[in-house]
């Protein structure tokens, strides 16, 4: 079977950037008006000329958000368990060449936070963890998930790429979804942007959300970091990537994450900022595009545009967030891994959304086949 | 000899190959495909298919169907 | 706007099937063929009676034949028609069709997807006529099948799209064309099923019910390709009556 990078060869970034410059008003109405978008129909909703139309998109894209999530809000909070990282990524704090001291927590102080973030009320966590195969291995993110299991009701990952046998580990420990952010999906800014490190390689990533798809992850999450390359460009390619994971994989929930850049330990010039117009109207589109597949936004955002989101098309946003490792219940001096904006807690992000209209949810999904502690 | 045709049993003369059988019964051999005891016979071989007693054929064509 | 119609890597220009069942008389399908601008047509394998003149010699030569598995209760007999089919030497594209339930006539998935299976490995284009069910249709598409065939309406009803959203879904979800079989008793039937995005229909009785086929089979050619451009065309801007005009607030003025 053709994998997705084969697939994504059919869509070059000529055409891409040609259907999107010859975008007509008339085209994005009919875009609007259609039960099942194709993605020549999302590839219009995102461009120059679906801007003028923002709050039509806004109207349809909340219309469908209320039909196939309610006013229902899920949440979730990062675990970062290692910061040490054999990378270069040159927008990220944790950087290699950083020199800022690292932390690697054992499994007791892994579980120690566990515990904290499980007492805050929160069931699904979110592992996270650097770029360093011999010290944060297969087998210690498989060894921190059996641990927390029982704490959680849900445990996904964020880690470097793996292979399909790692994937089936970790799904053994408990692990049920993934996330992997591609960064961009422009190959040669991708290999400029990640100097060294075994992330360089582009294709391994790319096609990583399929292996964990075979190996039978029931969840997977895909995006691209607003910012790196031109917005219509990484904005198209992760909507595309979500649909065509869903195709050929349609008993795995797939999601999609929405990060914008933002300041780090560091200096990088953004090369494409994202604008907030520009970024409500990937959120809308987004949601017109796969109105049932769920959208995450981090604390990257502020408390502000996250809760204007949340009707557009937001179902997943984190609270109770630390991007550096450990600091919720062990001693921390190390910075994160970005600047987080919402501080909310649990209990303040809970209050916020009963003010606009939403419940929080800590706990929509739990495997049937496990004991919970 | 006896062979089945079409479900029924009947006694025919021994020696007769299938094309002798599609012409005594009257069907046309360019558009009847026969099937014999459950293997399909090549039009081509029609004239040189020697049938055996206790045979069992199908003869089938095209009907109308949607 | 280029709009080709490629079936088993064949091009069609035709996006209506007929077929040739239930006619008042055979001499009639040259006529509904010429009027119905169709180049695939079913026909069904049945023993050969004395005296009785096969279907072939109505169909014009012109018309690709599209025989069906009508009769087979199992896969193995549906397996067996096929075999039957292609000894014909009429070619190797085959309408799968597997009924064990005599009264309603409703397909049966299960047996159909593996039919379909064992005829793909066998070399035939495969064009399974199924229920509008995913899971049924996904098997059949996992398994090599060239199209898939829903029904709009059990067979013979001419009740029209009775499956419509179920339909839509498969059109959305598979890479292969989708064919709209049985039901469509009426051509604004067949253009709804093309205005839809359905690859083609398959329309029968209807036709050879009508009082006046030849007319019947013109009309259905009309509505189908009227169909198909609407699609093409993709549906207007307009709101539907009684849709809300202007929403109540904007959802964008948080944005400076």
């Amino acid at each position: 079977m053709e994998n997705f990078e084969q697939f994504l060869a059919k869509w070059p970034r000529e055409r891409r950037a040609r259907i999107a410059e010859n975008a007509t008003e008339e085209q994005v109405l009919v875009a609007l008006r259609k039960d099942t978008l194709q993605p020549e129909d999302f590839l219009v909703l995102l461009s120059p000329a679906a801007a003028p139309h923002l709050e039509d998109l806004a109207q349809r894209a909340h219309e469908l958000t209320l039909r196939y999530f309610g006013r229902a809000v899920n949440l979730f909070t990062p675990l970062y368990i290692s910061d040490v990282c054999t990378n270069q990524c040159r927008y990220c704090g944790f950087n290699a060449k950083n020199t800022q001291p690292r932390r690697h927590l054992n499994m007791d102080e892994i579980e120690a936070e566990a515990r904290v973030i499980a007492d805050m009320g929160l069931q699904h966590i979110l592992l996270l963890t650097g770029d360093a195969r011999k010290l944060s291995s297969p087998e210690y993110i498989a060894d921190a998930a059996r641990r927390i299991k029982p704490l959680f009701a849900s445990v996904g990952v964020e880690v470097y790429s793996l292979t399909e046998d790692e994937y089936r580990l970790l799904i053994a420990a408990g692990v049920d979804s993934m996330t992997m952010f591609q960064e961009t999906y422009n190959p040669e800014l991708y290999d400029w942007l990640h100097p060294a490190g075994p992330k360089k390689d582009y294709s391994f990533r790319l096609n990583a959300p399929e292996r964990a798809a075979r190996a039978g992850m029931r969840s997977l999450g895909v995006g691209a970091l607003l910012g790196l390359d031109e917005f219509i460009q990484d904005a198209f390619c992760t909507g595309l990537h979500a649909w065509w994971l869903m195709r050929h994989y349609p008993g795995v929930d797939v999601g999609i994450s929405i990060p914008r850049i933002c300041s780090h330990e560091g200096s990088f010039d953004i090369p494409h900022a994202v604008g907030d117009r520009q970024f409500v109207q990937y959120v809308t589109a987004m949601r017109c595009f796969l109105p049932r597949s769920g959208i995450t936004c981090s604390s990257r955002e502020s408390a502000f545009m996250r809760d204007h989101l949340i009707p557009l098309g937001v179902t997943r946003v984190s609270a109770g967030v630390s991007t550096a490792v450990g600091g919720r219940a062990t001693e921390a001096d190390n910075s994160g891994q970005f600047d987080i904006t919402d501080h909310r807690s649990v209990e303040e992000m809970t209050a916020a959304l009963a003010g606009i209209g939403y419940q929080a949810v800590v706990k929509d999904w739990e495997d049937p086949t496990t004991t919970h502690a | 000899m006896l062979l089945t045709v079409n479900g029924e049993q009947g006694d025919y003369a021994d020696d007769l190959t299938v094309a002798g059988l599609l012409d005594q019964r009257g069907h046309d051999a360019a558009v009847v495909v026969v099937e014999r005891n459950g293997g399909i016979v090549p039009a081509a071989d029609f004239a040189t298919t020697r049938l055996e007693a206790g045979d069992v054929l199908e003869l089938v064509q095209f009907v109308g169907g949607g | 706007m280029e709009d080709k119609f490629i079936l088993g890597g064949v091009e069609l220009k035709s996006r209506l099937f007929i077929g040739t069942g239930k006619y008042s008389a055979d001499n009639l399908i040259p006529a509904v063929c010429e009027a119905s601008g169709a180049e695939v047509i079913t026909v069904a394998m049945r023993r050969v009676e004395k005296g009785q003149q096969g279907i072939v010699a109505h169909i014009p030569r012109s018309m690709r034949l599209l025989p069906n598995t009508s009769g087979a209760r199992t896969a193995d007999e549906a397996v067996r028609l096929a075999r039957l089919a292609r000894a014909a030497g009429c070619g190797d594209w085959i309408k799968i069709e597997v009924i064990s339930d005599v009264r309603h006539l409703l397909p049966d998935g299960y047996e159909t997807a593996k039919a379909t299976e064992a005829l793909v490995k066998e070399g035939f284009t495969v064009l399974p006529y199924i229920n509008p069910d995913l899971y049924v249709a996904r098997a059949c598409v996992d398994a090599g099948a060239a199209a898939v065939m829903p029904l709009g309406a059990p067979i013979g009803t001419n009740r029209g799209l009775r499956t419509k959203e179920m339909i839509g879904i498969l059109i959305d979800e598979l890479d292969v064309p989708v064919v709209v079989d049985a039901g469509i008793g009426r051509p604004s039937q067949a253009c709804e099923a093309m205005e839809m995005g359905a690859a083609a229909c398959l329309v029968n009785t209807a036709i050879a019910s009508s009082a006046d086929p030849v007319r019947m089979a013109a009309a259905f050619r009309a509505a189908v390709e009227a169909g198909r451009n609407a699609w093409l065309a993709g549906a207007g801007a307009v709101k539907a009556p009684g849709e809300a005009a202007e929403a109540s607030s904007p959802l964008t003025g948080f944005l400076r």
